[in-house]
């Protein structure tokens, strides 16, 4: 860990001033992620601006019936907030399957976004990552990538997103409010985070002087037929293996609409509105699931150690989406799968 | 009184722990403190070129950088760095000695630095040269290079010709991973030179064996150095040898002249040693009516290139089941990693793991219910001696194991039984461990306001050493156990042995015994000069310690207060320094034993595996405090599950490097995988082993619970995965 200076930011203004005033500085709010990788030397920010005392801690009601989550909410205020259990509880539940107890304390709804992956050799210094040293090789291709991505990968890069609430956000279709220089903008959530082509060193398209204001999720949250679905090699506190957000609207057994999400397989939460669509006025049962299941899994690819991961995906689709049909969500305190 | 040996005493540390009264090594803060960072090497084998500090040194606060070329002196002979539990053959690691590079993450320097933060950070500038050689870090690529080393289990009649005879085979190949200790501690030392005397404080199980140590890497009389160890954050068998953090931290001291400490960071643990990679080949021919013919048991273990560690890993099956024929050979393959070590159970929990599947899948060749194999094959006597046990309960726990655990509502069949989509699964299998006693020695003064110190170098890695000897030495003495206090961890304290192998709890008491009948013998002196002493006619066996009075056990009336008899003696205190009546006993086998149940429930499209029930029934002799026992054979099962389900030391063999080397990626159970754990203690009296019949619980606890899971986890699915960790994908075949 090198030596940094620290500042805090007064307000949203202010830290765009401060951050663009300095390549070097990083925003810091929780912590849960940018500390590790200073005490790993993979992230080495001169200076650090401290952003987690920023008034974008409310979680309001928009016009559109949606809510606007600060992107300062820690994680466990948004999966406990009532309006969150009670309309979005694909969210809430998302959130519960990831880190633990302490970690969701401390965590901030826009870090969330902005976690690195776990892959092993982007933690090992020592070890050729492209996305740690551009041009240095990706060593997890041929190495030890039981957790890295089958899908959207590159020759460059097979790691994964690690997060959970980031893949029921993809599924909920909601969009990041940034603001920069230039002043605010919004990006859909399909456009937020990046596959790695040939620049795995860019997780998302956030620009650097730019900061996540807030997160904005629309009316619709499925709260009747729903279920996050995490696979991974204990039963808590681990990053998923596989992870599936499913979400139905149902006219009796008839889908009417259908979202699905996949976390743990590929630089992004993995979705393909063709396989929602595919989905969209049939019975709500096994066949329609595998369909969706194949439609989603076009293309995986395994590397070896990760090969299961396409089979388990299949199966965990399917399960998922019986498990939002039977209105029968996965607990994320009992492991029991439902 | 009470008698406390036996009850639930909680623990008298305690208070001091959960209030950070307790300190470990890394927490001395000595005047003048400096603080070391150890920087690794990045590759596995070859030399290093070049060492290039200049960078580091600029930044300011950093004092010193010790390298192979830039320390102070230490001994050039591999007696010098051979510790109480150095494998016999091979030359042991010697830090920061020369230009080699033996393993990935061997420390190349140390930087030594004013704070912590500065340390490191001017460790990450360190520049390293090497100049690479080619290394081999997988075992299954160099098993053909293994090598046969020697273990006493001697060959009996002829294995291969009554193993093709037999009329039912099983024969298979099991394998478990290289798995590392994680001890919540890391491993620290702080070292602080006092004119010619060194006093370190360390993470060790052995005090002694570290003072030993240091005087042979430094040249140094026995009475110069201090080695203190009072409280542990867990050892499991890491902190049995010396590690090298114990030779930087004195090393750095020496060249800086001021105390420095010198912890290792989470990453850094993983090049310690580790329970070794192991293939076991099992082999079992047996007659149709289900008894053994035959048992060859082969493993091939991962040893590094300068050492050969190997610990028993087969044989366990001489102690366990009657076979007119066995074979057991133990191989060691040679790896560019550190030397592996003791964990937990070393040898029975790989080797006993293999052998109680193996069982389980004869059991299911021969069509029989596998707890009925076991007894139909039972031993009253270890085969291979022939000697019979002390005590052996195993019966008992077999018993008692499957009553509590409703054995025999199982339906043999496998996926027979299920619950909604999960598939249920029952297994069990048979631990033992050894039951060993050391020369040991205590120190009791007892002073005449009733209260005594009890002192031995023994450490208390973190079972209730401290708790159990107050137990004991409250109950020899007859004193309230509040006025009994317990001094651990010092080598200038009475000899102890190593805090391993499960033999801390019957060494120790039985000393505490031998010396509080010292003690005795000197009250009952005193008591006798006292004018119309009631005890005047009695003899040593006579009388006992019970509410603070020494009394006749002829004649309870006839008793005189301790303190009076003190007073009368003019004596402020009486101090006795004893050794156990430690004696190799070649009449007896001395063995722990166990029976594990497990239940598993297995989702049936998805392989998650969830191990809803544990039920070990434990014999292990007397059990000395049901509270910390129990927690102790809880942790083992605990541990058990992990090893079954989870964990496993990821190597990049390309770079010879762990990528796992921490406790995100390296998985050990957490809350969520640990269900009910039901822990049964089988009377088992023993008056043979030693005076107060211990047994010990260190490593019994773990045996034979990955074996029950495993066993559970084929009864459940059908699918037999036989190499380590069982993760979802080995017991269905994702297309």
């Amino acid at each position: 860990m090198n030596p940094f200076s620290y500042a805090r930011a007064s307000d949203v203004a202010d830290a765009i001033r401060q951050i663009a005033a300095d390549p070097a500085a990083r925003f810091v709010a929780g912590g849960t992620n940018l500390i590790d990788l200073m005490k790993y030397d993979v992230e080495h920010p001169a200076r650090l601006i401290d952003i987690s005392q920023l008034p974008l801690k409310s979680i309001e009601e928009t016009p559109e019936g949606g809510l606007l989550i600060g992107a300062m909410v820690p994680n466990s205020d948004l999966a406990y907030h009532p309006l969150i259990e009670q309309r979005y509880p694909l969210l809430a539940s998302a959130i519960l399957a990831g880190a633990s107890q302490q970690l969701r304390n401390m965590a901030s709804t826009g870090g969330n976004l902005l976690q690195r992956t776990r892959c092993f050799y982007f933690y090992d210094v020592v070890t050729p990552c492209n996305k740690r040293k551009p041009g240095s090789g990706c060593s997890a291709i041929s190495g030890v990538n039981r957790i890295n991505a089958i899908l959207g990968t590159s020759d460059a890069c097979i790691a994964t997103h690690p997060s959970d609430m980031c893949v029921a956000l993809a599924a909920l279709d909601a969009r990041v409010h940034v603001a920069g220089p230039g002043g605010a903008r919004t990006v859909a959530f399909p456009d937020f985070h990046r596959l790695p082509g040939a620049t795995p060193e860019r997780d998302t398209n956030l620009e650097s002087d730019e900061i996540i204001t807030g997160i904005e999720i629309p009316a619709k949250g499925f709260n009747a037929n729903y279920s996050y679905l995490k696979i991974r090699d204990r039963l808590s506190y681990a990053f998923a293996l596989v992870s599936v957000a499913a979400a139905l609207e149902l006219e009796g057994d008839t889908i009417k609409e259908a979202r699905l999400a996949l976390g743990g397989v590929a630089h992004k939460p993995w979705r393909d509105p063709a396989a929602e669509a595919a989905m969209r006025g049939q019975h709500a049962g096994e066949s329609a699931f595998t369909k969706a299941a194949d439609l989603l899994l076009q293309g995986a690819q395994g590397y070896g150690h990760n090969n299961f991961k396409i089979g388990l995906a299949r199966r965990a689709i399917v399960r998922t989406l019986s498990q939002a049909a039977r209105g029968m969500p996965q607990s994320q305190s009992v492991k029991k799968i439902r | 009184m009470a008698s406390y040996i036996g009850t639930a005493t909680s623990r008298v540390d305690g208070r001091a722990k959960v209030t950070g009264e307790a300190k470990y090594a890394g927490e001395f803060n000595l005047p003048g403190l400096v603080y070391g960072q150890v920087v690794g090497s990045t590759i596995a084998k070859g030399r290093i070129s070049l060492v290039d500090t200049s960078e580091a040194m600029r930044v300011r606060g950093v004092i010193d950088i010790l390298t192979h070329q830039h320390r102070p002196e230490m001994a050039d002979s591999d007696d010098a760095y051979k510790d109480d539990t150095a494998p016999e053959k091979g030359s042991p690691y010697r830090p920061l000695y020369d230009d080699r590079i033996l393993f990935c993450g061997q420390p190349v320097a140390v930087v030594l630095a004013e704070d912590w933060e500065t340390a490191r950070f001017a460790a990450s500038l360190v520049r390293v040269e090497y100049q690479r050689e080619a290394h081999v870090t997988d075992l299954h690529a160099q098993r053909g290079e293994a090598f046969a080393v020697e273990k006493p289990e001697k060959p009996r009649g002829n294995a291969e010709k009554a193993f093709a005879a037999a009329d039912v085979r099983h024969e298979a190949e099991y394998f478990i991973p290289t798995e590392h200790h994680n001890p919540m501690e890391l491993f620290g030392s702080t070292a602080m030179w006092e004119d010619d005397k060194l006093t370190v404080y360390d993470k060790t199980q052995g005090v002694q064996n570290v003072q030993r140590y240091l005087c042979g890497v430094f040249d140094l009389k026995p009475d110069a150095v201090r080695v203190l160890s009072p409280y542990m954050g867990g050892g499991f068998g890491a902190a049995l040898r010396p590690q090298y953090q114990v030779v930087l931290a004195v090393l750095a001291a020496r060249a800086v002249q001021r105390p420095v400490r010198v912890v290792l960071t989470r990453e850094q643990m993983y090049a310690l040693g580790y329970r070794p990679a192991t293939i076991e080949r099992l082999a079992l021919g047996a007659r149709s009516g289900g008894t053994l013919d035959a048992i060859m048991h082969e493993a091939i273990a991962v040893t590094s290139q300068f050492e050969e560690f190997s610990r028993n890993d087969t044989g366990w099956a001489d102690l366990l089941y009657t076979s007119p024929n066995t074979k057991f050979v133990h191989k060691l393959a040679r790896l560019d990693v550190p030397t592996s070590s003791d964990m937990r159970a070393p040898g029975a929990a790989t080797g006993v793991y293999a052998l109680e599947c193996a069982m389980d899948e004869l059991a299911i060749a021969l069509k029989i219910d596998p707890v009925q194999l076991r007894l139909q094959c039972y031993s009253d006597r270890d085969q291979n001696t022939g000697l019979p046990y002390s005590s052996k309960q195993l019966r008992e726990c077999y018993g008692q194991g499957s009553a509590a655990f409703g054995w025999e509502k199982r339906n043999p069949e496998p996926r027979s039984m299920r619950d909604d989509h999960e598939l249920v699964g029952w297994g069990m299998a048979t631990g033992v461990w050894e039951a060993l006693q050391m020369p040991a020695a205590v120190r009791i003064v007892l002073t005449a306001n009733g209260h005594a110190e009890v002192a031995t170098a023994a450490s208390d890695i973190g079972t209730g050493t401290y708790t159990i000897m107050a137990q004991v030495a409250a109950d020899m003495l007859g004193l309230p156990i509040d006025n009994i206090s317990v001094k651990l961890g010092d080598s200038s304290l009475p000899q102890s042995p190593l805090e391993g192998g499960s033999w801390i709890a019957a060494s120790v008491c039985n000393a505490i015994a031998t010396t509080a009948h010292a003690v005795r013998k000197e009250l009952l002196r005193l008591a006798k000069r006292m004018k119309d002493s009631p005890l005047a006619g009695a003899a040593a066996d006579d009388v006992t310690l019970a509410d603070g009075k020494i009394v006749s056990t002829k004649d309870p009336g006839q008793a005189a207060s301790i303190a009076s008899v003190m007073q009368h003696g003019k004596v402020e205190r009486i101090e006795r320094e004893e050794s156990n009546t430690f004696t190799e006993d070649k009449l007896h086998a001395r063995n722990a034993h166990s029976a594990v149940f497990a239940e598993v429930k297995v989702d049936e499209e998805l392989g998650v595996i969830r191990v809803t029930r544990v039920v070990n029934a434990v014999a292990a002799g007397r059990i000395l405090n049901l509270k910390t026992a129990r927690s102790q054979i809880m942790g083992s099962v605990v541990w058990g599950i992990g090893m079954a389900l989870h964990e496993e030391t990821l190597y990049d063999h390309h770079f010879g490097r762990v990528m796992n080397a921490n406790i995100a990626e390296y998985h050990v159970p957490v809350n969520a995988d640990v269900h009910d754990i039901e822990v049964i203690f089988v009377d088992e009296p023993d008056e043979t082993i030693n005076p107060l019949g211990i047994k010990g619980l260190g490593e019994i606890g773990i045996v034979g619970v990955a074996a029950a899971i495993a066993n559970a986890v084929y009864h459940a699915t059908g699918k037999r995965v036989r190499d380590l960790p069982i993760t979802l994908d080995k017991v269905i075949q994702f297309e």
